[in-house]
Order: C-alpha cells, then sequence, then structure tokens
C-alpha cells in the first residue's frame, strides 16, 4: 500500500479571504495527496490540534491579513511541542520579501506569494516529504 | 516508540501515528491491531449517514458535544472518524469534516481524525474498522462515525455501528426517495436536521408513514418471543429516559419494545436544538440492544463481516503469490479476443 502525503491547510488568524488556500487545496487533491480543510479564522491551538490528530505531513498556513510575524511561529512551537518534528510547514499569501528569513529561521520550509505556482509547490512537498520518511 | 504501549497509557501523537499505519495497513498496523483487540469492544459505535449537505458533521459535532457536557466529570471521551471521497481520478482527497466541527477544539476528551475512502465504495475506508478498534482500544467510550454521504448505499455502517443514525433535510426530495432499499432499514435514529427550514414537518411526516408502511420492525411485530418481551419492557420502565427517544413516535412504546422503532427527531446543529433528544434516542437505542440481545447479534454479525473480509482479501493475496503476470495478462488476451468466457477464465487462472 503506497503512502499518501497528508496535508493540512488552514487559515489562522482573522481575515476572512480562502480563495488562496481553497485553490491550493484544490491542487494538492490534484496531486494525489489528502488534504484536511480546516476553514477560516483558526486560532494557533486549533491548527496544531488538528495537525496532531490528524498526523499530517505539511501544515500549510495562508495568511493575508499581515499577521504571519506574530502566528507562525507559534504555530511552529506548538507543532513542534506536540512532538511532531518533522512535520513539514509552508506559508502562502501577502507576505513582504524582509519577513521570509525570519519565517525560515522559525522553521518555515517556504513561502509562496501571490503568482507562486502550484506545481513547484506540489514538487517542493513531494521532494521534502520523500526525504523524511519516518517509516 | 512502542506505539501499542503508548496507545493504551494515553498519547495522542501515538494515537494519531497508529491510525495512520492502520490506515496505510502496514504491518506495523497489523501487529498493533492484533495487540490492542483484547482492550476493544467496550465503546458505543454511532454511525452517522445521509445525503451529502444534510449536515452530518454538524450533527456530529453537536452530538460530541452533548455527549461530553452531559456526562459531567465521567463523560465519556468521544472519538469521531469522518470519511470523506476520495478522487477517483488524482487518487487525491479534500478531507472538509473539520469545518463543521471547530468548536470541539481545545476539548482533550474529543480526537477528531478524517479519513479519505481511498476506493472504497459503501460509504467508509476499508481501513476505518481497525481505526474505530483503536480509538475503541484507547479508551474512547463513544465513537461517531461519519460516512460519505453517497446516500443510497451506505450499507458498510450498519455493519459497523451498534446506532445508525440516517440524516435527512427538509426539501430533499419526496417520500418514494425514502422507500428505496437500504437507507431507511438500516436507521435505528432517524433525524430531519435543518430544522430551522421549511418543509422540516412535511419531511418527519413523510418519513413517519414510510416507517409505518416498510420498515421491517412493523412487519416482525408480534412474532417476537414472551420472554425477550417481558425483559426488554421490564428494562424500559426503569429508565425514565426511554421516552425521550422512543415514545416520540407515539403509540407502540410498551408493547413493541422488543422490536425497535425508529424515532423521528427533528434537529437544527446551528441553533443547537434537538441534539438533547438525539442523544436520549442513542442512549435509549443502547439499552435495548442490551435487553433484547441484539447487542451480541450484531456484535456476531459485525465480526463475522470482518472475518469473511479479511478472509478473501488473504486469500486473494495467497493467490497472486502463486501466479504470474504473464498467465494472467495471457487468458485476459484469451478473454478479450471472446475465446474464453469469463467463468472459463476464471477456472482456468485457478487450476492448481
Amino acid at each position: 500500500m503506497d503512502r499518501k502525503i497528508r496535508v493540512l491547510i488552514a487559515k489562522p488568524g482573522l481575515d476572512g479571504h480562502d480563495r488562496g488556500a481553497k485553490v491550493v487545496a484544490r491542487a494538492l487533491r490534484d496531486a494525489g495527496m489528502e488534504v484536511i480543510y480546516t476553514g477560516l479564522r483558526q486560532t494557533p491551538e486549533m491548527i496544531a490540534e488538528a495537525a496532531l490528530q490528524e498526523d499530517v505531513d505539511v501544515v500549510g498556513l495562508s495568511i493575508l491579513s499581515g499577521a504571519h510575524m506574530a502566528l507562525v511561529p507559534r504555530i511552529v512551537e506548538l507543532i513542534r511541542a506536540n512532538g511532531q518534528e518533522n512535520v513539514l510547514v509552508i506559508v502562502g499569501g501577502i507576505i513582504p520579501e524582509e519577513d521570509i528569513p525570519a519565517l525560515k529561521a522559525a522553521g518555515v520550509h517556504a513561502v509562496y506569494g501571490p503568482g507562486s505556482s502550484t506545481e513547484q509547490m506540489v514538487a517542493d512537498i513531494q521532494q521534502a516529504v520523500a526525504g523524511m520518511k519516518v517509516w | 516508540m512502542d506505539l501499542v504501549k503508548e496507545v493504551l497509557s494515553g498519547s495522542r501523537l501515538a494515537l494519531a501515528r497508529l491510525l495512520t499505519q492502520v490506515e496505510n495497513d502496514t504491518p506495523e498496523g497489523r501487529q498493533a491491531l492484533n495487540s490492542l483487540f483484547p482492550y476493544t469492544g467496550r465503546a458505543h459505535l454511532i454511525g452517522v449517514t445521509g445525503a451529502p449537505g444534510t449536515g452530518k458533521s454538524s450533527l456530529v459535532g453537536r452530538l460530541a458535544q452533548a455527549f461530553r457536557a452531559e456526562g459531567g466529570p465521567q463523560a465519556p471521551r468521544v472519538g469521531i472518524i469522518a470519511v470523506d471521497p476520495t478522487s477517483p481520478f488524482s487518487g487525491g482527497a479534500i478531507l472538509g469534516d473539520r469545518v463543521r466541527m471547530r468548536d470541539l477544539a481545545g476539548d482533550e476528551g474529543i480526537f477528531i481524525r478524517s479519513m479519505a475512502s481511498r476506493g472504497a465504495l459503501g460509504g467508509l475506508a476499508r481501513a476505518t474498522a481497525g481505526a474505530v478498534q483503536v480509538l475503541d482500544a484507547a479508551g474512547y467510550g463513544v465513537i461517531l462515525i461519519e460516512t460519505v454521504g453517497a446516500g443510497q448505499s451506505e450499507v458498510d455502517i450498519a455493519r459497523l455501528a451498534h446506532t445508525v443514525i440516517v440524516v435527512e433535510a427538509p426539501g430533499l426530495g419526496d417520500d418514494i426517495q425514502a422507500i428505496k432499499a437500504g437507507i431507511l432499514e438500516i436507521a435505528d435514529i432517524l433525524v430531519v436536521n435543518k430544522a430551522d427550514l421549511p418543509g422540516a414537518d412535511q419531511a418527519v411526516r413523510a418519513l413517519r408513514s414510510m416507517l409505518d408502511l416498510a420498515h421491517p420492525a412493523r412487519l416482525m411485530r408480534g412474532g417476537c418471543d414472551a420472554r425477550e418481551l417481558a425483559l426488554a419492557a421490564g428494562n424500559g420502565n426503569g429508565h425514565g429516559g426511554h421516552s425521550g427517544g422512543n415514545g416520540s413516535h407515539g403509540g407502540a412504546a410498551g408493547a413493541a419494545l422488543s422490536v425497535w422503532e425508529p424515532p423521528v427527531l427533528k434537529t437544527s446543529a446551528p441553533l443547537n436544538e434537538g441534539i438533547a433528544e438525539v442523544v436520549a434516542a442513542i442512549r435509549a437505542h443502547r439499552q435495548y440492544l442490551q435487553a433484547s440481545g441484539e447487542l451480541q447479534r450484531r456484535e456476531m454479525e459485525r465480526l463475522q463481516n470482518c472475518l469473511d473480509r479479511l478472509l478473501q482479501e488473504t486469500l486473494v493475496e495467497r493467490w497472486w503469490s502463486g501466479v504470474s503476470r504473464e498467465t494472467y495478462a495471457e487468458v485476459l488476451e484469451r478473454l478479450a479476443g471472446r475465446n474464453l468466457t469469463p467463468y472459463e477464465a476464471v477456472e482456468e487462472l485457478l487450476k492448481p
């Protein structure tokens, strides 16, 4: 039985625009992944909890509100504190160029801004997950 | 880490990881199911099925909350397995049931797991039964299983669950939909959800009249043995909660207790109305199952179903190990050329 890549797509914080998150969810589905979609206005605790229960390989965060510097490091921290050391965290949305190094330092694998290609995202995820086979 | 030991001691991380192993049918997963089997059989398994858009996920969320709230400090832990369809084209899936269960976040006594159907057609995934066993062994006393929701052929859930809730919504079809085979026969409890929308009362009436016509409980009435009846009636009298579920259907409560008549209940998940009645009906159904001996019968049927399925899968696997792909391809070729019938092809392939 082949192993499916499981991805949690979540929108932390208060902005109400989830079109991007849905486009990504569909693209990952079409690439054969199982995408758990959690909807709008999730707290960092809710996201970490869902990532744990669903035993995902990847957590994708969509943020358009500008609150990424507050939300993302907190989410990564909670996920790691739950014992999920290997979960890949990726971020999409409106993220200023100058914030990207800090996000990566906080443990984010990749950041996708407007105009990113979903093919690239799929390829990145597949490659990263293949590299971290736990079993 | 020893997943089985960790799961039994309450680790949610280990539980999540073990569910993945079981879902992927790995050797570790099978081994763990073997080790956990003696700890299973304690949970009450509740299936929730119904057409897409009837509000199954929202209802499941509300039921989980109610079970947690009602029990006080003794409240059972609640496990939820929500199955959504896998795309037959890409093999991927979008699992969206958690969107409707966001109010459950923050309660450590609730564990929600989304599952993709991965090609199975009966409304559940092949690994759902295994996942349920894991949650059962991990001490989740109530397990809610939400099916894909294709609506008309989801009978797998009837083989897995102790109590099956069929969810309808107003305006989804006339009463002929309700007497088509399958969905009504498997219902232990019928819920007309979205009762805040117009048409709910008509839907309830339609279901009740169809139950009067078609439910096997009606046909069987009178045919049950007296000892069983007395047992069930005695049990029913002792519990006030009984009337909440069964009584709402009117009339038959006393005499027909040894035959369960599915109550038809109205709920509104967003308004949180009617939920307590559904929980009461689930409890009443559980009591009925225990008092009537039906619980053992269903458990036996469930285990037999599980055994038969494993037997089939294992036989097919073993058979494949003794036959070459070339032989198979060659027989297929002859079949396509109309030189063999399908029956002859099977005989040919099964030749020792």
